[in-house]
């Protein structure tokens, strides 16, 4: 088959497609977006398989399972964030089991790139006690997911893959191989489904009684690799995911590296570890993400007559992600020559709001009618609209999680913030913003919400929403919120007056406003209008 | 035989246009290549940059080292500055000399523009210039690629090709726009 030119997300998206896959799903979040969006694109419209972006990221990680217990080939792939929204099911189908294939495809983003932490999505998998692949490269991120299929539906479980920012978003060449059909509809036992305590209390020791397979899969996983130099008996290095690319960078001449584990595996390959830990002194352990390896092998006492070095030892950087030139330090290499401009004022220049933006004639309403009042609180969340935080807007006081600014505003309110106002985009609102407003509804809160509807997922490049324009009024109003103080405005320099008067008010009413901005993106509005020319 | 190339400019400017046509390009001749690029937050008029390395050899880390590059090739002046730390001490500098000021504090653009000449190996082109005589200011991408490719492991005539490939969705007029621009660039730099 012809070579293709792949992000790393891509290539797994390939490898599924050609795994056989019948569903996948997705909520969008940088850095994992690519993965449906290529899916999207091959299923040709659904005819092919399913490919379709959910409401959340625990509904698409629920429909997945479904397509699963089918006995058909799932997806479901996310940022690493996503899986705490997730964490229910994927905790939960550790212990049901898998029946067709189902892999499960987070986004890590060490360094936060985009995101509010930088969380190691290897201790997830762990903690459900389930397989995870860390592919270092985009062909094994290809052949890891194929091999993924296989190795959930052979053990019964869900199998993770984890990926990392730097190859998610990096494109190089992908050998494919031949594509395989999709599994017929294959009924399940429905017993193994249903965790009653009688049958959880069955399958959970069948889970870890399986932990013995598991490590037995990464010992001789094709992807692991030891090579031990016999002549240098002082330093081993174990390196996971791409951080071994990082080592590899620093020993071009194969000569010079000293023994190194590739580990691309968990639970980890205890076989291989020891063996390199039994000829060397010195264990330097190179990850990206927290130091999972290295905790593992250090326990709490350490491992007698051998010098344990990564990140917890202050050889590696233990926040942000790793580079060629951390990882050399790490080595006590040299670093290479370069050149530095000494005293030339460099100006930053951070990600803004595009010209034009519907959000900025918002946060402009909004901190003139917030200036009226001594004191306030405005709870934003997460989407373009979180760089309201900065000036010259700085109109917003926190970005948490999804859906919080309006649970957050209804706790400030109780506690006495007044104003209390959650600031929310639409698609932000139908992940997780529905029920918390169901909650301030049923009693009344003295809270204003401002959804900002400009109908698409901006943020991630323009996704699908699910609640925009009049279907969002009406699911409003379905949740309890009061007609009279449901509130529409057009966030237009033309309107500002206006807009900032409902503002006040809805801030003057003793209960709870919902103020819907509704203006369409203006990439969104650009991206129509080029493929409309096309 | 390899080249690594930090390709930078503000999110917008079209730098991983820049990107397609070198990989296509690269992969059409054989070589390996790797491109980590930027997206999501970190894109929105912000800095942009991507790391592009092509090799005859085996390429391990997505991210060029610093002190690795062979090229900068920048579309913002400022934008190259601001990873000269990357580039080896034998790499060409290859710049755009038209400003985008999206910012309050952005330096006075001589200082940025005598700071860049006392570089050894630079090439200053007017991007803004050249590509409103293509006819589009949409298009100092490709001029810069245009600027940039007398130094580039790879063959004029390959890159040209994916540039048609690239621009083959939107008409024909914009393919002759944008490979006018590479070229006023090429013979701007030559």
């Amino acid at each position: 088959m012809k070579q293709e030119v792949l992000l790393g997300d891509e290539a797994v998206a390939l490898g599924a497609i050609h795994a056989g896959l019948s569903g996948g799903y997705s909520y969008p979040g940088t850095p994992a977006s690519e993965i449906m969006e290529y899916l999207i694109r091959a299923s040709n419209g659904g005819k092919k398989f399913i490919a379709s972006w959910s409401v959340n990221e625990k509904v698409a990680y629920e429909e997945a399972l479904g397509v699963s217990y089918a006995g058909k080939r799932a997806l479901v792939s996310m940022k690493h964030v996503g899986l705490n929204v997730a964490a229910d099911p994927f905790m939960n189908s550790a212990i049901t089991g898998a029946n067709g294939g189902l892999v499960v495809v987070v986004a890590d983003d060490p360094g936060m790139h985009s995101s509010q932490n930088e969380q190691d999505s290897r201790y997830f998998a762990q903690f459900a006690q389930i397989f995870c692949f860390e592919p270092s490269n985009h062909q094994e991120a290809y052949d890891m997911t194929r091999k993924s299929f296989d190795l959930s539906e052979s053990l019964g479980i869900p199998v993770l893959i984890r990926m990392v920012t730097r190859l998610s978003h990096s494109r190089s060449r992908v050998q494919p191989h031949p594509p395989q059909v999709q599994n017929p509809l294959k009924y399940g036992e429905g017993i193994d489904w249903t965790l009653l305590p009688v049958n959880a209390r069955r399958q959970f020791k069948i889970l870890v009684e399986k932990q013995g397979d598991l490590i037995k899969a990464s010992n001789k996983s094709e992807f692991n690799s030891l090579r031990i130099n016999t002549d240098n008996t002082e330093l081993g290095i174990i390196a996971s995911g791409i951080a071994y690319n990082y080592v590899l960078e620093n020993y071009k001449d194969e000569t010079e590296r000293p023994s190194i584990l590739k580990i691309t595996t968990y639970p980890l390959p205890e076989d291989l570890i020891k063996k390199l830990v039994k000829h060397v002194d010195t264990i330097l352990v190179v990850e990206e993400g927290y130091p999972f390896i290295e905790k593992n092998l250090m326990g709490i006492f350490g491992i007698v007559g051998k010098d344990i070095r990564g990140k917890l030892s202050g050889y590696l950087p233990s926040t942000g992600e790793l580079s060629p030139e951390t990882v050399r330090q790490g080595l006590e290499m040299e670093p290479l020559p370069k050149r530095q401009i000494k005293d030339f004022p460099m100006a930053a220049r951070p990600p803004q709001l595009c010209q034009g933006c519907s959000h900025a004639d918002t946060y402009r309403a909004l901190n003139e009618a917030l200036g009226s009042y001594p004191q306030s609180n405005v709870f934003s969340d997460i989407g373009c609209y979180t760089l309201g935080a900065l000036p010259p807007y700085s109109a917003i006081q926190s970005c948490v999680c999804m859906g919080a600014s309006v649970s957050m505003a209804k706790g400030g309110a109780e506690a006495g913030v007044y104003p209390s106002v959650a600031v929310i985009g639409d698609s932000t609102f139908a992940h997780s913003g529905l029920t918390p407003l169901l909650d301030a509804a049923a009693k009344d809160t003295n809270m204003t919400v401002l959804i900002l509807d400009n109908a698409t997922v901006a943020m991630t490049g323009g996704q699908p929403t699910f609640l925009s324009g009049e279907k969002l009024e009406r699911v409003i109003e379905g949740l309890g919120v009061g007609k009279k103080h449901i509130r529409t405005i057009i966030p237009l320099p033309k309107n500002h007056e206006i807009n900032v008067q409902i503002m006040k008010e809805e801030f003057d009413h003793n209960g709870l406003s919902v103020i819907i901005a509704a203006r369409e993106c203006v990439q969104q509005a650009r991206r129509k209008k080029r493929s409309e020319a096309e | 035989m390899k080249q690594d190339i930090i390709l930078a400019g503000v999110g917008g400017q079209g730098i991983l246009s820049i990107a397609f046509v070198i990989d296509n390009a690269a992969l059409k001749e054989g070589y390996n290549f790797k491109q980590a690029e930027v997206h999501g937050m970190a894109q929105r008029g912000g800095a942009v940059q991507s790391h592009l390395r092509l090799s005859s050899d085996p390429i391990f880390s997505d991210l060029i080292p610093k002190g690795g590059a062979d090229m900068i090739l920048s579309v913002e002046p400022l934008e190259c500055l601001r990873y000269l730390d990357y580039l080896s001490p034998e790499g060409v500098v290859v710049t755009s000399q038209s400003s985008f000021v999206n910012i309050p504090n952005y330096p006075d653009i001589e200082k940025v523009l005598s700071e860049i000449e006392t570089l050894e190996k630079k090439v200053l082109v007017d991007s803004e210039k050249l590509a409103k005589e293509a006819g589009s200011p949409r298009a100092q991408n490709m001029v810069m690629l245009g600027a940039a490719s007398p130094h580039l492991i790879l063959r004029e005539e390959n890159l040209k090709a994916f540039i048609r490939v690239l621009f083959e969705p939107r008409g024909d007029k914009m393919v002759e726009m944008n490979l006018k621009a590479f070229e006023l660039g090429r013979s701007a730099a030559l």
